[in-house]
């Protein structure tokens, strides 16, 4: 009987396409991927087994840590420049195009209105040091800031999203809405916590969403 | 592209050095792992980025009167949730004053709340003939974030279909956490 001779294959493959593949799609991640910005109060959530995902755009948080400090950040940056120039003509305050373009840049802060200016002068790498987080109290008046914050930063939102309604040729009333998310320490007690929560109902904002971290699946 | 470089060694002074061909062939093997390993790092960074959002509505509020609406509703519906400290909590159906059940220490763990919740579940329909129940979760001034997460999150694993947050917590609700030892910083 003849052996049959076992054809040893080459073992080098031809790695070019697997190649050219993966770096296209190494291309597609990294050019995809939004690089997170750093916090200025960073906060540690509580897990959830919920499934839903946070929106990327127009999305207001509240976030809140570090014994009741409390920082607010918008997503959209026309909708930051909208509401600080009508949070200036509520508490009186005139903001130069230098400053808005500063705080357009600007991720979230927590200071209160008066301060605002002094903020914005300061170099953004030292901007965390200062920052005690914004005046917030049961009352709808002027002085709970945060209440202000986030009725301008609804009213805006809706305006800017109207305007684009209109120049599209769209329903202007049919847009949607902000969403205000509560970014809340796992340890922050209660009262905090429920100071934003009663902020929001006395403004009818009876809807948010608390931002969690993620669970896994069954513990 | 890559031939071009290889004319250049005729050109010399005459001297006919003979072009070293190169075999076409490069091991890509290290290349494609690193390009997997990154595509793989920025594949897990994007998707696992993004928080998780829990949606909460919040009974509306008359802001004007700020009246404190009292619903009447069949005590044997009712089972409230008071969070107190140390990641424990009250529990009670009916009111504060004279329980029908409880009132019982429980954890926010798969015996504890989640246990409670199923029970109720089983038992109000039957107690009130086809009505289901209504848990109110009261957090306390000693209470945290994460136990309210936690909280709502076994209201949707136990499929309540009503349930709400109260910040109105009650004198007695205190009492029964202080008697509980659950009231502490």
């Amino acid at each position: 009987m003849g052996k049959a001779k076992v054809k040893r294959a080459s073992t080098s493959i031809d790695m070019t396409a697997m190649c050219d593949v993966s770096f296209l799609l190494l291309t597609f991640f990294v050019l995809t991927a939004t690089a997170r910005q750093p916090e200025t109060l960073t906060v540690d959530t509580a897990p959830s087994y919920s499934q839903a995902k946070l929106p990327d755009a127009n999305l207001a948080i509240i976030t809140v840590g570090d014994e009741g400090k409390v920082f607010f950040s918008m997503s959209d940056q026309n909708v930051r420049v909208e509401t600080l120039r009508s949070m200036g003509s509520i508490y009186g305050i005139e903001f130069t195009p230098e400053e808005q373009t500063q705080f357009q840049g600007m991720e979230d802060f927590g200071v209160p209105i008066r301060n605002m200016k002094e903020l914005l002068k300061m170099d953004p790498a030292t901007r965390a040091t200062v920052q005690k987080g914004i005046p917030v109290d049961s009352t709808t008046n002027l002085t709970n800031e945060l209440s202000s914050w986030v009725k301008q930063a609804r009213l805006s939102s809706a305006k800017i999203l109207k305007n684009r309604a209109i120049e599209l040729g769209k329903d202007p009333d049919d847009i949607d809405l902000l969403t205000v998310a509560i970014k809340a320490d796992a340890n922050e007690k209660f009262p905090s916590l429920n100071l934003i929560i009663e902020t929001l109902r006395n403004q009818k904002q009876n809807k948010f969403s608390f931002v969690t971290g993620l669970k896994s699946a069954d513990q | 592209m890559a031939e071009l470089n290889q004319d250049s060694g005729k050109q010399g002074k005459g001297g006919k050095v003979r072009a070293k061909k190169n075999g076409g062939k490069v091991d890509l093997t290290a290349m494609v792992d690193l390009a997997f390993l990154l595509i793989t790092f920025f594949m897990l960074t994007t998707s696992l980025n993004k928080p998780q959002a829990m949606d909460v509505a919040m009974p509306d509020k008359n802001v004007e009167t700020d009246r404190k609406d009292e619903v009447d509703i069949d005590e044997r519906r009712s089972v409230t949730l008071v969070l107190g400290s140390d990641n424990k909590m009250v529990w009670y159906q009916g009111v504060v004053t004279n329980p029908l059940q409880g009132p019982t220490v429980v954890d926010y763990g798969k015996d504890g709340l989640r246990a409670v919740l199923l029970q109720v579940k089983a038992q109000v329909p039957q107690q009130t003939g086809g009505k289901d129940v209504i848990v109110v979760i009261r957090p306390s001034e000693k209470s945290v974030t994460r136990n309210i997460i936690d909280a709502l999150d076994e209201m949707k694993i136990a499929d309540i279909k009503r349930y709400m947050i109260s910040n109105r917590i009650m004198k007695e609700e205190v009492e029964l956490l202080e008697k509980e030892n659950i009231y502490n910083d």
